[in-house]
C-alpha cells in the first residue's frame, strides 16, 4: 500500500479523495468520487479512502471489501424484496385451507397449481421465512451492514478528527457555498467569528483560518441507526432457539392434570373447570346479531386453571411433589403468567363424554312399552372398568369400547383415544348363569347428529337425561331377554391453550429504540462546517453541511451582517 | 514523520487489520451457519441420531410383564426399541404383533422393547395386550410427560438406542418385520454379537 503524502504534511492512505488534514484534492484518485468531472468536491464520508474501494490482497481482504460495497448491499435487499413478493402469489403453508385436497405441501401446491406449484414448493417459497437460501440472504444482508458501517465509520472518524482548519484553497473553492470578499478589516472578521459563536459553532483557529463546526454528532446517526438493525437481527436469531422462544398447543380436559409442553417438563397444568358464557339469545340487544349469524356466540370463554411445579432433579414421568405456583383464570387477553412463560386461552372442545350411565332393562315387546329395571352402572369414559357387578347378581363386562366411535368397511372403530363419542360392546350375565348376551350401545354424537342438533356448538349437557333415548342399541342376534339403555350421561369441556414464552422482545424493543434513536439523530441534527481562509487583505469564505443547505445559509446570512465579508453563492446551482 | 520511518508500522497495522478483518468474518460467519441450522432442526426433534437418550420413569401396565415401572436408565447395557404407541391408531396396530414375535428371541440378545402408550385408557390397552398376547412392557404416559420429552408428533414412533444408551435409530411410521429385525440387530449388545 502507498501512501500519499500531501503538500500540507499530511500522510493520507492509498485511496484518499481529499487530504485528510487540509482537504486539498489529491491528483490521480479524483476519478474515484468523480471530482473530476466536476467543478463540486464530492464531500461523501469527506473523501477519506474507503480502502476496500482500492486494494485487495487476501481472500480475506477480497470477502471484507465484496461485502463493504453498498452497491451489494442494495442489490441482497432488492434479492429480498423480490423474493419475498414471490413468496406471496400462492399461499403459505400454514394458510393451506383446511378443505384442501392435502395438507401436505408436498401434495398440495403441485395438484392445485400444477408445474408453477411443484416449483413454488421446491424452491421452499411456500415456507419462505424458514427456508435455508431466505434465512442466508438475510444473514449476508446482515453481513453487508456490519461491514458497510465499519467501512465507512472508521474513515470518516478519523477524517473529522484529523481535520485542520487550515484547508487548501481549492477545497474551498470548489465546496457547494463559496465567496471570496477582497477588503474585510481584522475587526469584521473578530465579529464574524464572534457571530459563529453565538450560533453555538464551535470555532477552532489556526494562523489565521478559522473553522466553524456544529452538529458532527448527528454524522453518527445512521451508524447509530445501524447497531439498532444489528440488533434486531441478533433478536430474530436468539428466537430461533428453544431457550428465548417457544410456542406450543395444549388441550386440557377438565379435571386433567398434564404436563406443560415445551417447558421441559417442569410445570403441570391442571383445568379446575372451564366456562363458556354466551350471549342471550333473548336479550333486545343480541337478538339480531346472533339470528344473522346463526349460531351461539360466546362471550367469555375461560379456563380456571392451577400451574403446578416439579422439582428440578425429577426424573421424567416419575410422580414427585408438585409446587402450587399459580392459580388463575385464564381468559380472552388475560393470560396466565409464570416464569416468563403465559399460558392464553385459545379454543375449546365441547361435549366430551366424562362418564356414562347405563340401565340393565328387559327387551320392551314393542316400541315405547314400559319396562322393567334390573339395576344400573355408570362407567367413568377416562377409565372404564373391564366389568361391573350390579347388586342384584347382573354382570356387565365391556367386550369393547370405542372412545371416538365411527363405522368404516372394517367395522366399527375409534379415531381417537378422546371420549368423543363413546360406544361400547357389553356381555350381559344375568345372574347365575354362564351365557351373556351382547348388546351394542352407544353414537350418541350419531343419534344427536340425525335429530339435527350441531354437536360442535351445542352444549349437549342439559339434554343428558334425554339423548340416551336416541342412541344406537343393537342386538346382535335378535334374541336378546335384557337390554343396556343408556340413563344419563355426563360431559365435560376441553380447554385449548397456547403456551408461549419469547425473551427476545425486550430485545427487538432495545434494538427498535437505538434505530429510532440513530434516525432522530441524523435527521433532526445537521452537520454544518463553515471555513474562514484569509487572503491579502480579504477572505475566502466556505461552507458544507450534509443536508439543509438552506438552514447554513441562514446561518451565514446572520454571522456576517454589517460587515463587508460577501455572501456565499451556491455554485450548485452555477455549475449546471 | 517521513514515509520510510512508517514502513514497519504498517506492516503492524495491516497484519492487525488482518487479524481484525479475520475475526469480524468470522464471527458472522458462526452466526449465519447457527440460524441456518437451528432453523433446519426446528422440526420439533429434540433428541435425533447420535444423541443420548433422555431419562424418564414411568408405571408399566402390561399384566403380562411383572415389571411395575420402567426407568429408561435401568437399561443401560441393553439395547432398547423405545416405541410410541396408542390403542386407537392402525399402523401402531399394524405393526404390534411383529414387535411381540420378535421380542422373546431379542430379549435372550439383551434387546429390551419398550412401548410407551401416549394418553389412552387402561381398559383399551388391556384388550389389545389380550388381542396380541403382548408380553414387553408398556409404560402408561397419561400426562403427556414423555409425548413432549421425546417431541412425539405423529404414531407410530420408534427410536432405537444403543446399549450405551445412544439414539441409533429414529423411525416414524409403521416398520415390515424385516426392516424391525434389521434395527433391533443395529442395538444389539456388542459380546452378544457373533
Amino acid at each position: 500500500m502507498k501512501s500519499i503524502k500531501c503538500e500540507c504534511g499530511h500522510v493520507n492512505p492509498e485511496g484518499t479523495v481529499l487530504c485528510e488534514a487540509c482537504g486539498k484534492p489529491i491528483e490521480g484518485n479524483q476519478h474515484i468520487d468523480g471530482n473530476d468531472k466536476k467543478k463540486l468536491l464530492n464531500m461523501r464520508y469527506d473523501g477519506t479512502a474507503r480502502r476496500s474501494q482500492t486494494y485487495n490482497k487476501s481472500i480475506i481482504d477480497k470477502i471484507w471489501s465484496f461485502f463493504s460495497s453498498v452497491k451489494v448491499g442494495v442489490w441482497l435487499i432488492v434479492l429480498a424484496l423480490i423474493a419475498s413478493a414471490i413468496g406471496t402469489i400462492f399461499p403459505q403453508q400454514q394458510y393451506i385451507p383446511i378443505d384442501a385436497i392435502s395438507r401436505d405441501p408436498a401434495i398440495y401446491y403441485p395438484e392445485t397449481y400444477g408445474i408453477l406449484g411443484q416449483i413454488y414448493y421446491q424452491l421452499g417459497l411456500h415456507n419462505l421465512f424458514s427456508s435455508w437460501w431466505y434465512l442466508i440472504l438475510i444473514a449476508l444482508i446482515g453481513v453487508s451492514l456490519v461491514i458497510c458501517s465499519l467501512d465507512r465509520f472508521v474513515p470518516l472518524y478519523k477524517a473529522l478528527k484529523i481535520q485542520k482548519a487550515k484547508r487548501h484553497k481549492t477545497f474551498l473553492s470548489r465546496q457547494r457555498l463559496y465567496s471570496e470578499s477582497d477588503e474585510v478589516s481584522e475587526k469584521e472578521k473578530e465579529q464574524v467569528i464572534q457571530n459563529l459563536k453565538k450560533q453555538r459553532y464551535k470555532v477552532r483557529i489556526e494562523d489565521g483560518h478559522v473553522l466553524a463546526e456544529k452538529g458532527r454528532f448527528s454524522r453518527w446517526g445512521p451508524y447509530v441507526n445501524h447497531i439498532g438493525l444489528i440488533i434486531i437481527l441478533l433478536a430474530a436469531l436468539l428466537r430461533s432457539t428453544p431457550m428465548f422462544y417457544t410456542n406450543e398447543y395444549v388441550w386440557v380436559r377438565e379435571g386433567e392434570q398434564i404436563v406443560i409442553p415445551g417447558t421441559d417438563r417442569e410445570y403441570f397444568i391442571e383445568n379446575k373447570g372451564f366456562i363458556l358464557d354466551v350471549y342471550d339469545e333473548n336479550d333486545e340487544r343480541f337478538k339480531d346479531a346472533i339470528q344473522k349469524e346463526g349460531r351461539i356466540i360466546p362471550s367469555n370463554f375461560q379456563t380456571n386453571a392451577v400451574v403446578y411445579k416439579q422439582s428440578d432433579d425429577a426424573v421424567a414421568g416419575s410422580e414427585t411433589d408438585l409446587e402450587k405456583v399459580a392459580e388463575t383464570e385464564i381468559r380472552m387477553n388475560h393470560p396466565l403468567e409464570f416464569d416468563g412463560y403465559k399460558l392464553y386461552q385459545s379454543g375449546y372442545q365441547l361435549n366430551e363424554f366424562s362418564q356414562m350411565t347405563f340401565e340393565i332393562q328387559e327387551m320392551p315387546e314393542e316400541e315405547g312399552a314400559e319396562v322393567e329395571s334390573f339395576g344400573e352402572f355408570t362407567i367413568d369414559l377416562i377409565n372404564p372398568q373391564s366389568e361391573y357387578e350390579l347388586d342384584n347378581g347382573f354382570t356387565v363386562v365391556i367386550d369393547e369400547y370405542f372412545p371416538d366411535y365411527f363405522l368404516d368397511s372394517n367395522g366399527p372403530n375409534t379415531e381417537t383415544q378422546h371420549p368423543r363419542n363413546p360406544t361400547f360392546i357389553f356381555n350381559v350375565y344375568p345372574p347365575d348363569t354362564d351365557k351373556y348376551e351382547t348388546s351394542f350401545v352407544g353414537d350418541i354424537i350419531g343419534a344427536a347428529d340425525s335429530i339435527g342438533i350441531d354437536t360442535n356448538s351445542v352444549e349437549l349437557k342439559p339434554m343428558g337425561e334425554v339423548l340416551g333415548m336416541f342412541a344406537t342399541n343393537l342386538d346382535a342376534t335378535g334374541e336378546n331377554e335384557y337390554q343396556v339403555a343408556i340413563k344419563n350421561m355426563d360431559f365435560h369441556r376441553v380447554s385449548g391453550l397456547s403456551v408461549r414464552k419469547d425473551s427476545t422482545l425486550p430485545i427487538f424493543g432495545f434494538g427498535a429504540f437505538i434505530f429510532m434513536f440513530g434516525v432522530i439523530q441524523g435527521m433532526y441534527w445537521q452537520h454544518r462546517r463553515i471555513w474562514i481562509q484569509p487572503t491579502d487583505k480579504g477572505i475566502r469564505l466556505a461552507a458544507h453541511t450534509n443536508k439543509n443547505w438552506f438552514g447554513v445559509k441562514k446561518d451565514i446570512e446572520k454571522v456576517i451582517e454589517n460587515t463587508n465579508v460577501k455572501m456565499v453563492e451556491d455554485q450548485q446551482e452555477l455549475d449546471e | 514523520m517521513s514515509i520510510e520511518n512508517k514502513r514497519p508500522n504498517k506492516a503492524k497495522k495491516k497484519r492487525n487489520r488482518l487479524i481484525f478483518r479475520t475475526a469480524i468474518l468470522a464471527v458472522l460467519f458462526v452466526a449465519i451457519i447457527y440460524a441456518v441450522v437451528t432453523n433446519l432442526n426446528k422440526d420439533n426433534t429434540i433428541y435425533k441420531i447420535g444423541d443420548q437418550a433422555p431419562d424418564f420413569q414411568l408405571e408399566q401396565i402390561n399384566h403380562n410383564n411383572e415389571v411395575e415401572s420402567i426407568q429408561l436408565s435401568e437399561l443401560q447395557g441393553k439395547g432398547v426399541m423405545l416405541n410410541f404407541w396408542g390403542t386407537w391408531c392402525d399402523p401402531c396396530e399394524a405393526e404390534m404383533p411383529y414387535m411381540q414375535q420378535l421380542y422373546p428371541e431379542y430379549k435372550e440378545k439383551g434387546v429390551e422393547i419398550i412401548a410407551v402408550v401416549l394418553n389412552d385408557t387402561r381398559f383399551n390397552v388391556k384388550q389389545f395386550v389380550n388381542k396380541y398376547d403382548l408380553t414387553f412392557p408398556i409404560p402408561f404416559d397419561n400426562k403427556g410427560a414423555i409425548q413432549d420429552l421425546y417431541k412425539i408428533g405423529p404414531i407410530p414412533s420408534s427410536f432405537f438406542i444403543s446399549p450405551e444408551g445412544e439414539i441409533v435409530e429414529k423411525v416414524e411410521g409403521a416398520l415390515t418385520l424385516e426392516r424391525l429385525e434389521g434395527y433391533l440387530k443395529q442395538i444389539e449388545p456388542e459380546d452378544n454379537q457373533d
